[in-house]
């Protein structure tokens, strides 16, 4: 387990500083295989906690809370009415609970970068969020085919109504581009850039920082990197921020894809 | 000295200032629209995601490029 930790001191080897980069999200394969590094573990350890963390909420349920089944209900009542009920609409409940568990998941993934032991947040390799968006769009292809059959789903999706026929040479293939190859890619992006540049500018800023105070000579140099890790902290706090709030977006915007596919009107 | 890197970046930070402009014309929008009728939160809402997703494409799009290209 020597690889699960961040090499946040990479100069430690010798040698001038080298800034954090892009190889530093690149982790090399443990326990002999070729396929199983610390990214895939703690997404595995992710998702042990979603499970045992929604058991533990949902046990022993009273007409009168406590604080566990308090907290519990909190979180359901924010998805299923600030999401569910609010994107969705009426046939919202056959969603909840993949959006409840897919929210607590992300969740948990984004705030690993500020969890110790961990300091990574796994959606900053973007073949994970690459996975989630693909689930992400076979369930709302798979949803949109089954409220209305292929050909009227595919109808509904690409011809919007109200266009004049002689524009369906130009709406049809934006429609399709904007509507099954844009979306997912950019929900996949969209969450992959905001942990990976998170994950770098906290990596500029501790790194930088402990170059600073242990190797710089001179006084100035040495407060500043004082200054810049003592600053560290509160970019902690914007990113435990930027976490939740790429989680709830990712889930708003998931539930709001299933809505369009399973709406009459485009 | 000597400063060694990709200039897409420069590019890119060009890029983000029109879905910068777009989604906070589309937030603000979306909360004087609440502001005036707070009971139709939840149709203005769905409606903000999806401006908010696609204007917010562009910037996205232009990260990938910036990277890849």
């Amino acid at each position: 387990m020597g690889s699960l930790t961040l090499p946040l001191i990479p100069m430690a080897g010798g040698g001038g500083y080298t800034p954090p980069s892009a190889d530093d999200f690149i982790y090399d394969p443990i326990l002999g295989t070729t396929w199983l590094n610390k990214v895939f573990l703690q997404s595995i350890l992710a998702l042990i906690i979603v499970m045992v963390l929604w058991f533990v909420l949902s046990r022993n349920l009273k007409v009168v809370p406590g604080k566990r089944q308090f907290f519990g209900e909190m979180l359901y009542d924010f998805i299923r009415n600030g999401v569910g009920r609010d994107m969705i609409g009426h046939d919202f409940r056959r969603y909840l609970p993949w959006l409840l568990a897919f929210f607590t998941f992300i969740l948990v993934n984004n705030w690993f970068g500020q969890v110790f032991f961990v300091m990574l947040p796994t959606y900053s390799l973007v073949g994970y969020a690459y996975g989630s968006a693909l689930l992400v769009w076979i369930i709302y292809i798979t949803a949109g085919i089954r409220k209305h059959g292929l050909l009227k789903y595919l109808k509904l999706q690409t011809m919007p109504e109200g266009v004049p026929w002689f524009l369906y040479l130009m709406i049809i293939p934006l429609e399709v581009l904007s509507n099954f190859i844009t979306r997912p890619i950019t929900l996949a992006l969209r969450l992959f850039a905001n942990m990976f540049a998170g994950h770098l500018v906290i990596m500029v800023f501790v790194v930088g920082g402990g170059f600073l105070v242990t190797q710089a000579d001179g006084l100035i140099n040495n407060i500043g990197g004082g200054v810049s890790l003592i600053f560290s902290f509160a970019v902690f706090g914007l990113e435990l921020f930027i976490g939740a709030l790429q989680a709830y977006i990712f889930t708003v915007l998931a539930a709001q894809y299933i809505e369009s596919s399973i709406s009459e009107a485009h | 000295m000597e400063i060694t890197g990709s200039i897409n970046m420069i590019g890119y930070a060009l890029a983000t200032v029109g879905p910068a402009l777009g989604i906070a014309w589309i937030f603000s929008s979306a909360i004087t629209g609440i502001a005036r009728q707070p009971e139709a939160r939840g149709a203005m809402m769905s409606a903000v995601y999806i401006g908010f997703a696609v204007t917010e494409a562009l910037a996205i799009i232009a990260i990938a490029l910036a990277f890849a290209l």
